[in-house]
């Protein structure tokens, strides 16, 4: 143990991470996030869905920098329901982050698996599975999300669709992230498969779902987490998007992207901060996870030095 | 082959998804009543044929009537089609025009300022969602300095059935916003696209053998280098080209850009399936155009294909 | 006076754990027509050596100390804009892969016209006319329709060549070649080294030739430089440092050459290298895992034996099958391995002979022939479980140290994956143990069970092959290429290492290698292939003395003359000279 925390000390990961503050502010940046917006009910100043707690007398107050209207209650102001801007941001956030991982680690199992299949069973196989991720890929992941969604509000009666709308956009944005995961590993599996060591465990004896668990699947999962956190960024911005279009989720249960979209009908009239605080928490957050991933590309991608 | 596989799908959300006769009847329609449309719909038909009468109904343009409007689905894309293309085509012209140079500058200048404030700039620009960089632009050029329109395409001229914006000033002004919009992101992934690709390409042999033969940097870099790397752009850019389509969904709603995703958007509000299974087939073909001219460009610019061809 | 001077060059290359010195005080001189080989194992500095003189170092690395002179004219000193105007005009290079040395998307014409016209201030139409006349001399065939076809259209030996042509287009006094053989095959190997040595001669121009390949040295140089992790250790005509060598270094690289005339008992031990190791204590085989009883039925004929093996493999997919294009990989192949024996196949890359081996490893399918394994048809078995049992006795070595093994287990599961495959122990102490003796006698130290396979050298890697290998107590083992990726010292080594595994075990072996003078040493028979067919089968010392078919003469008059190479201290078995 002690052994692993000193070769991790000594990596050329740690190396790079303590050499750029850029990436380590996006590491505290996106740490404070994903903390508080994990731990929002216990932190956060105002319970936002509890109505006893919310007085339409404070509706709408700008944050409290501007001396005259400013409450001190609520530090960047309240909407038009009188709700504590800072805290349906932190509930928000929370929203958005699960729908973020869920979908990330949906896709990225349907897509790892599917990539190894592709990579490792026979031409058929390959170009059937291929064949589907093009046609996929022909088509932005954000239609795709737009059709699954949809498709499950036609099928479903409105009031049920509010309740399984989580779960729906999960899907959505999982299903249409697929093929990135699929065609990667489908590459490094078919470069693995090649190799020497597949070839002596083959000669050994050992049945291919052994192989491919146990000898390939290590051997390709590095690049799939570059790819897994960069798309943890694409799909908290998708989740956005569609919540922003309307298609996400309803304002009971409101993302950062519900956040935005019910704040900017109040664009015009004056009150920015309901629709801006949302929007730069969204940034802050995508940006960070962006940045990380990045970093980390870079710094494990060996060629690009 | 893709068309087919769409047209599936269309197919299938046209036919399976919600039932089409209570979309198109009132309440107190009876039982008998409905079973004529049934019959007169060719629902009853067996499924292939009602597949193959889809496909060749949507080969003539003929989708049905929306259900919100009360119109031809075709009537109501062609006059919505002109609008789109125009913010794309502008929109696509600004990213390519811009990120291509961006991306060969922050790819052969890796330590200078300029490419780090680039890559920044690009992860910024990868970071901010479509419709937020809108919402800003609003924010600050409409409703703070109210320089440009906030919504809409201004006056628009028809020139036979295509109605244009560009011929009046106010159209152009509409333009700009959604445009700038529509193109920043698209504009830093084709940034970050040439400037990996570049990279990639100045750490082969070839080029360290150019250099070793001591040709010119600018020889190096534009006649043996650049050209290398715009064999995998190509079909990268083509791939964009047709997102841009499709992201315009996202545009147009912010600034009520009256286009095809504007369409589309209301109609899975109100789940107008005809509007939403024509706007499919329709993304479909453009995307088949411009895989077709992406294989074209490929053709030409690579050898190895030209002459594989030749010799089979 | 000289072409090319070197003094006291020490090349670094700054890093976080420390500065590596890769070039430390070397001082070099060429003479006009002269080649000058630079020889050394890898991570030697040779090819540094090279991007140095013309400053192509990769960063970091930087020349911190020494002068380089060009025809009397100091030159490491210029300024970037003028060292670049020396590269092609006065000084050449030539690297290593034909295959990515040249732009694929610019005709051989565009690319020689412009370096060309670049540094002869040549008009287009003397600049074409210079490319014709430079692709004639460099022996392409018809230059003028050649000229204007793409890379892609080039064998990899005619690449080389336009590459040549390349480096000599503005008549350079300085060639520096950086193993501009080691990617082709033999007989084109041979050609190309003829035309270096040709233009040099022709054109009185200085050659640098860096390879770690003796042959290749023994071939063309007129003198040696032999490196040795970033110093010159020894300096002089290619006769005295291969023939009478003085330093110990030398000395043992030398005696770890195979070599085609003789036949050793066992390579000397190469104790200036490092990782030379042999097992410190000697084994009672009898206690030993590898030593225990086996119980095979007794055998009457041959251990393996193939007939009529074929194999084909669809380079252009259609959906009609008169429409598919195949290549035969194997063609009719029929040959027999006695018990304890080891058979040879030589061949060039392309033959099929590594398609046999994993032929008769059940890795591919034949399309008709048999293998017969002790008596036992294995193309007629379907079911993988019925396979099993065949698969434990025989077990393969493979030639890539670096793929061979998985880079995400440690050392002990990838020994001990064979034996918990074929559930041969009864409880992990047992494995354990197992693993622990394999280890010991192929020579690792008893920690290196705990270690991943980055922790280990290329020599080292390939034990811990050897010992999977050997895990399921084999009888038949194949050994493809096993040292083609290893230095000489190295090859030596693992050579020594199987012979003696040969010997205690008397395992029965198929060894796979393109390289004659290493068959030489380990096989008591040989089969030659050629584009999938086996071309003549022979005992080694009857091939090599008097071979019958003609590619098999062919290939043996491309072997390297080593006649001059230092016979001092070798362990002979035999040797012959009627070499020709």
């Amino acid at each position: 143990m002690k052994n692993t925390i000193a070769r991790a000390a000594d990596s050329d990961l740690w190396y790079s991470f303590r050499r750029s503050p850029i990436v380590m502010i996006s590491a505290v940046i996106t740490l404070v996030i994903v903390s508080t917006s994990l731990l929002a009910p216990w932190v956060a100043p105002h319970d936002p869905f509890n109505l006893v707690s919310i007085d339409l007398m404070d509706a709408s107050l700008p944050p409290v920098w501007y001396a005259d209207l400013g409450d001190s209650r609520f530090l960047l102001g309240t909407d038009d329901q009188g709700r504590d801007i800072l805290s349906t941001i932190l509930y928000g956030s929370r929203i958005s982050l699960i729908i973020g991982m869920a979908s990330v680690t949906f896709s990225l199992i349907l897509g790892v698996a599917l990539g190894l299949v592709s990579g490792y069973g026979g031409p058929k196989v390959d170009a059937f599975i291929m064949r589907i991720a093009d046609i996929q890929l022909s088509f932005p992941a954000i239609l795709i999300a737009l059709l699954i969604d949809g498709v499950a509000r036609s099928i479903l009666p409105r009031d049920m669709h509010d309740q399984v709308a989580v779960y729906v956009l999960i899907f959505a944005i999982g299903i249409s992230g697929w093929v990135q995961y699929a065609r990667t590993v489908r590459g490094s599996t078919m470069v693995e498969k090649s190799k020497e060591y597949v070839q002596a465990a083959q000669v050994i004896g050992v049945r291919p779902i052994a192989i491919l668990w146990r000898h390939i699947l290590p051997n390709v999962m590095g690049p799939v987490l570059v790819i897994g956190a960069i798309h943890l960024a694409i799909a908290i911005i998708t989740e956005a998007t569609l919540s922003f279009l309307g298609v996400g989720l309803p304002p009971t249960t409101p993302s950062l992207g519900t956040l935005i979209r019910v704040g900017n009908d109040y664009l015009f009239s004056g009150e920015w901060w309901i629709t801006i605080f949302p929007g730069i928490a969204l940034v802050l957050l995508a940006l960070s996870v962006n940045l990380l991933g990045d970093w980390l590309r870079d710094t494990l991608n060996p060629k690009i030095q | 082959m893709v068309m087919l596989a769409v047209a599936f799908i269309a197919f299938s959300l046209f036919r399976y998804v919600g039932n089409p006769i209570n979309n198109m009847v009132g309440q107190d329609t009876s039982i008998a009543e409905r079973e004529e449309i049934r019959k007169q719909l060719g629902l009853d038909d067996p499924f292939f044929v009602q597949f193959g009468n889809f496909v060749i109904d949507a080969v003539h343009g003929e989708f049905g009537s929306s259900y919100r409007h009360r119109r031809p689905v075709s009537d109501l894309l062609a006059e919505r089609l002109p609008a789109t293309l125009e913010l794309s085509f502008f929109s696509g012209m600004i990213a390519l025009f811009i990120g291509i140079p961006m991306g060969i500058y922050t790819a052969l200048n890796r330590k200078s300022v300029l490419s780090k404030i680039f890559m920044t700039l690009s992860l910024i620009g990868v970071s901010l969602p479509t419709f937020l960089i809108g919402i800003l632009f609003i924010l600050f050029f409409g409703v703070i300095l109210q320089w440009l329109p906030t919504f809409g395409r201004g006056e628009v001229v028809q020139v036979g059935w295509w109605s244009t914006g560009l011929l009046t000033i106010s159209g152009w002004k509409a333009l700009i916003m959604p445009a700038v919009t529509l193109a920043l992101f698209q504009m830093t992934l084709i940034m970050r696209l040439v400037r990996a690709e570049m990279l990639e390409v100045l750490q082969t042999d070839f080029i360290k053998f150019a250099r070793a033969r001591g040709l010119p940097t600018r020889s190096v870099h534009f006649r043996h280098a650049l050209k290398n790397t715009l064999v995998p752009v190509i079909t990268i850019t083509g791939l964009q080209f047709g997102s841009i389509i499709a992201f315009a969904i996202i545009t147009e709603s912010v600034f009520q850009w009256p286009g095809m995703g504007l369409l589309f958007i209301q109609a899975i509000h109100e789940v107008d399936i005809p509007v939403m299974a024509a706007y499919l087939v329709m993304i479909a073909l453009f995307f088949v155009v411009i895989n077709l001219i992406v294989d074209i460009l490929y053709f030409f610019v690579d050898p190895r294909l030209r002459v594989d061809r030749a010799a089979v | 006076m000289y072409q090319l001077t070197i003094k006291h060059m020490r090349i670094d290359f700054p890093g976080r754990h420390g500065t590596l010195v890769a070039v430390d005080d070397v001082a070099l001189n060429l003479a006009p027509g002269e080649i000058l080989g630079i020889v050394g194992e890898s991570g030697a500095g040779k090819s540094t050596i090279g991007n140095g003189v013309v400053d192509l170092l990769e960063p970091p690395g930087r020349m911190s100390e020494g002068e380089i002179f060009l025809q009397g004219q100091r030159i490491d000193n210029l300024e970037e804009n003028k060292i670049r105007r020396l590269r092609g005009r006065r000084i050449g290079m030539i690297f290593q892969d034909p295959q990515t040395s040249l732009d694929p998307l610019q005709t051989i014409e565009q690319q020689l016209v412009e370096t060309i016209c670049y540094h002869l201030k040549l008009n287009r139409r003397e600049a074409f006319q210079r490319t014709i006349d430079l692709l004639e001399q460099v022996g392409i065939p018809d230059p003028a329709i050649m000229v204007k076809l793409y890379p892609h259209q080039f064998s990899g030996g005619m690449r080389q060549r336009v590459v040549i042509a390349l480096a000599l287009c503005a008549e350079p006094d300085v060639i520096i070649a950086d193993e501009p053989t080691t990617a082709l095959d033999v007989s084109i190997q041979a050609q190309i080294l003829d035309l270096l040595k040709k233009l040099c001669r022709e054109k009185q121009v200085g050659m640098m030739l860096i390879t770690h390949d003796m042959g290749v040295i023994a071939e063309v140089c007129d003198r040696v430089a032999v490196m040795y992790r970033g110093k010159l250790v020894e300096e002089g005509s290619t006769a005295k440092i291969l023939g009478d060598p003085d330093h110990p270094y030398t000395q043992s690289l030398i005696s770890a050459v195979p070599r085609p005339d003789v036949r050793l008992h066992r390579f000397p031990l190469v104790t200036n290298i490092e990782e030379a190791q042999e097992p410190q204590v000697t084994l009672d085989i009898s206690t030993h895992w590898l030593g225990k009883e086996r119980s095979y039925a007794k055998l009457d004929g041959p251990l393996l034996s193939l007939e009529n093996l074929c194999m084909r493999f669809v380079t252009k997919t259609a959906i009609f099958k008169r429409n598919r294009i195949y290549l035969d990989a194997v063609n009719n192949v029929s040959f027999t391995i006695e018990k304890g024996e080891v058979f040879g196949l030589v061949g060039e890359s392309g033959s099929g002979k590594s398609t046999v081996a994993r032929l008769i490893t059940g890795l591919y399918k034949a399309v008709s022939g048999r293998v017969l394994f002790a008596g036992t048809d294995l193309t007629a078995i379907n079911r993988k479980r019925d396979l099993d049992p065949f698969r434990r006795q025989m077990q393969m070595i493979f030639q890539d140290p670096f793929s061979s093994l998985n880079g995400r287990m440690r050392v002990l599961d990838i020994v001990a994956e064979p034996i918990r495959f074929h559930k041969l122990a009864e409880s992990k102490r047992e494995v354990r143990e197992i693993v622990r003796d394999l280890i010991d006698q192929v020579g690792l130290e008893g920690n290196s069970l705990k270690r991943y396979p980055h922790e280990f050298s290329g020599g080292q890697r390939q034990r811990i092959s050897i010992a999977r290998a050997l895990a399921t107590r084999p009888r038949f083992l194949i050994c493809d290429e096993p040292t083609s990726a290893l230095d000489v010292s190295i090859q030596a080594q693992i050579l020594n290492l199987l012979k003696d595994l040969q010997d205690q075990l008397s395992l029965t072996m198929l060894f796979i290698s393109h390289d004659l003078p290493v068959i030489r040493q380990m096989c008591d028979r040989v089969g030659v292939m050629k584009s999938g067919k086996l071309c003549e089968v022979a005992d080694t010392e009857k091939l090599f003395i008097d071979p019958q078919h003609d590619y098999t003469k062919h290939l043996l008059g491309l072997m390297p003359k080593f006649d001059m190479l230092s016979l001092k201290g070798l362990d002979m078995e035999s040797s012959s000279s009627q070499l020709f």
